[in-house]
């Protein structure tokens, strides 16, 4: 009986491994992307409108770009206009594909510290931030949001390497991070989208935000099948249809929490 | 404080209300985990009762590794099995990765050394017991390992519990192979992580809760199966 | 499988020599006892002669191979060991072992629990016996093989008058049904009893190897004179 119980134990997930009736995509997105909620949204939309069933990994930009590289997934949607242009200049890549926008915004605590609510300009803000010392939580984890965290100092010429305690590198996705700058009262760059989520608020308000240096564009990028042929591109190529059609476009612009709009579609489309 | 009293609250509600994705990564966390517990427990236990058994010229080295492995950070485990399953690795023709599969393979390799290491213990204990008798009974080998495993089957039993609470509060190495896919690879470790991530703290810890729930029933009902606790059996 | 010989018999414990230089014959049918003083080495000697300890000086040879040996020989050990076990398994284990069917194991069983008066207590764990019903025990599942050799250290040395009586009935009848019997006691009245010829052993070493009545009569060696009269030999 036991024995039994036992061998159909093991045997029943290798059976489920592979039991999905519709086809299958594997598409890694960035924490930023899922955490806005609106994945829920197009996910179960995609499977009723193309039959199309996608298996979500929800993971850091570089481990994205990672897994798109080994060839273990067939699609990554990821938001670091730069390096996504050296990953399909390497041939990771087939092409990348723009879908969508939003903006960044600066997190802060209520009380404002460097009082970056009267600054005019991100680079003024951040200047300020430096200037007080005021603690900054850094996603320091090579995302998409990193990145642009990193530009934005580079703008006014500073260098995050020479910062003092302040700047606080904590190598983790927005929401630890986030949880991190709501337990100590910091300030921290975010996503518009995985804030506006975020269920842990606490302190926190948008202090600062709508400049344009701030806009936060997300790609689409299937996998070359060049490099790996076991890749599903026709399944990619279907989902990037898609992804850029006007379906896709009501959905993204008219997702909202608490009334606010998150995201811009601005696909070019053919 | 207010968060873990609205994660009892929710933990209650959720079970109360059979919510269907509750259910889903419930049972989906007790198949990996079983299945784990099960393969590790063939290979462990026999292991165990080798190792108590026979002496050979490695042993030494092997109990001792074994006991080394018990440390092994379960995401180190995950990593290796990632790239070993993965596209561009080994094994990447066998399609596991991202699948509740790689997932057992992952808890398996992590509980093994555990199961092994306390079943090691008291096998070894008993055989000592036993030594003299078996021996003289001119039993062969097979026939010695097969009389502890039957005599040790209640300490045997909380070794494999110790692997499987080991293996149900899982969640680095299985987030990596599995991928925390919804409706495919998330089970309530993952789910927890998800939820922390998303800084809703009731939700995770009503996930939690549910987890601790299911491990007590499940250790209870072993006990109680196995009638560990009647009258003068200690 | 007779005679059994040892010759130049030498064992030694952690560099410590506690048994020999010893040769003695054994003979079919004997009913040979071991008498001496407590540290004398006696259960050493029958350790080795059973062949479970290893010796570190001289051969003992019975007439066939020692696989064949070990198959025919069975032996009670002073404390009885039992298997975590009913006291049905304990007893039938031997026959277990061997493959017997199962019609011809509830037989032989059903047999000897009634000679052993355990036939309230059949299914009961076997470690909740006392001492006395262990032993009876124990000597049952040496015999339920019908052994040609038996070996027994001291078997009735912590045991009261009626399980001695028992158990010594036992044997006599399982002597006259032609097993072979070495044993060992410090207890000059049973050796009395039930010796057809009595090795005295002391030190390690045999000091004579006589038939019973005339060692009682007219033992050779000094210090079994003295053993026997009741003084403290050392």
């Amino acid at each position: 009986m036991i024995k039994l119980l036992k061998l159909i134990l093991i045997t029943y997930p290798l059976f489920c491994a592979n039991a999905s009736f519709s086809d299958s995509v594997k598409l890694a997105v960035t924490t930023s992307f899922n955490n806005s909620g609106l994945s829920d949204v197009l996910l179960p939309k995609i499977e009723s409108d193309i039959g199309l069933n996608i298996k979500l990994l929800v993971v850091g930009t570089g481990q994205a770009m990672r897994l798109g590289a080994a060839g273990d997934v067939d699609a990554i949607i990821v938001h670091s206009p730069i390096t996504e242009e050296h990953f399909v200049a390497n041939g990771y890549g087939s092409h990348r594909r723009e879908i969508m926008y939003n903006d960044y915004v600066i997190i802060g605590p209520r009380w404002d510290p460097a009082n970056i609510r009267s600054s005019e300009s991100v680079q003024q803000a951040f200047k300020s931030i430096n200037r007080n010392s005021a603690t900054f939580i850094s996603r320091g984890d090579d995302s998409g949001t990193h990145k642009m965290e990193v530009k934005l100092w580079d703008l006014s010429n500073f260098n995050p390497e020479d910062f003092g305690d302040w700047y606080k590198s904590v190598g983790s996705g927005m929401g630890a991070s986030l949880n991190i700058s709501a337990s100590i009262g910091a300030y921290i760059l975010s996503d518009r989208a995985s804030w506006l989520n975020f269920k842990n608020k606490s302190d926190l308000e948008i202090l600062f935000s709508d400049d344009k240096l701030l806009l936060n564009q997300y790609s689409f990028i299937p996998i070359n099948p060049i490099r790996h042929d076991h890749v599903e591109s026709k399944l990619a190529e279907e989902l990037e249809n898609w992804l850029t059609s006007d379906t896709a476009k009501s959905l993204i612009n008219g997702y909202e929490i608490g009334g606010q709009a998150l995201f811009k579609f601005n696909a070019k489309q053919e | 404080m207010y968060d873990i009293w609205e994660g009892i609250i929710q933990a209650f509600q959720l079970v109360y209300t059979l919510n269907p994705d509750l259910i889903e990564i419930s049972i989906r966390s007790l198949k990996v985990t079983l299945s784990a517990l099960a393969v590790s427990s063939i290979i462990a236990l026999p292991l165990a009762a080798i190792l108590a058994v026979r002496r050979f010229k490695f042993r030494r080295i092997i109990i001792a590794l074994l006991n080394a492995l018990m440390g092994l950070p379960p995401v180190v485990v995950g990593l290796l099995v990632y790239i070993l399953l993965s596209r561009s690795g080994p094994f990447g023709i066998l399609d596991l990765l991202y699948t509740t599969t790689a997932m057992v393979i992952a808890q398996t390799i992590i509980i093994t050394p555990l199961i092994t290491s306390i079943a090691h213990q008291s096998l070894r204990e008993l055989w000592s017991e036993y030594h003299d008798l078996l021996i003289s009974m001119n039993t062969s080998h097979l026939q010695r390992i097969k009389t502890l495993l039957w005599d040790a089957r209640r300490a045997l039993l909380t070794a494999s519990l110790a692997g499987f609470g080991r293996g149900i509060g899982e969640v680095g190495a299985i987030m990596i192979v599995g991928g925390n896919i919804d409706h495919a690879t998330r089970v309530l470790t993952t789910a927890v992580a998800l939820e922390t991530s998303k800084g809703d703290f009731a939700l995770a810890l009503a996930l939690g809760f549910v987890l601790i729930l299911i491990a007590v029933a499940l250790n209870l009902g072993t006990h109680w199966l196995s009638k560990t606790e009647s009258e003068g059996r200690w | 499988m007779f005679p059994l010989i040892a010759e130049n018999l030498v064992v030694e414990v952690k560099g410590k020599r506690i048994v020999g230089p010893i040769g003695l014959e054994l003979s079919k049918g004997d009913i040979a006892v071991i008498l001496g003083p407590n540290g004398s080495g006696k259960t050493t000697l029958l350790k080795s002669l059973h062949g479970i300890t290893k010796t570190k000086h001289g051969a003992i040879t019975w007439s066939c191979s020692k696989s064949e040996s070990m198959a025919k020989q069975m032996f009670v050990f002073q404390s009885p060991v039992m298997l975590r076990r009913s006291v049905f398994e304990n007893l039938t284990y031997p026959l277990m072992l061997r493959k017997t069917p199962k019609a011809e194991i509830n037989r032989l069983a059903a047999e000897w629990i009634s000679k052993i008066s355990l036939k309230e207590v059949m299914h009961v764990s076997a470690t909740r016996l006392s001492g006395g019903e262990k032993q009876k025990l124990a000597l049952a599942r040496a015999l339920i093989t019908k052994p040609e050799m038996l070996f027994l250290d001291e078997p009735t040395a912590s045991l009261d008058g009626k399980t001695t009586i028992a158990i010594e009935k036992l044997l006599k009848n399982c002597a006259e049904n032609g097993t072979t019997i070495m044993m060992s006691t410090h207890d000059i009245g049973q050796a009395k009893r039930l010796a057809k010829n009595i090795l005295f052993l002391n030190k390690g070493k045999l000091e004579s190897t006589q038939p019973a009545k005339t060692f009682f009569l007219e033992p050779i060696s000094h210090n079994a004179r003295r053993f026997i009269a009741g003084d403290i030999v050392e």
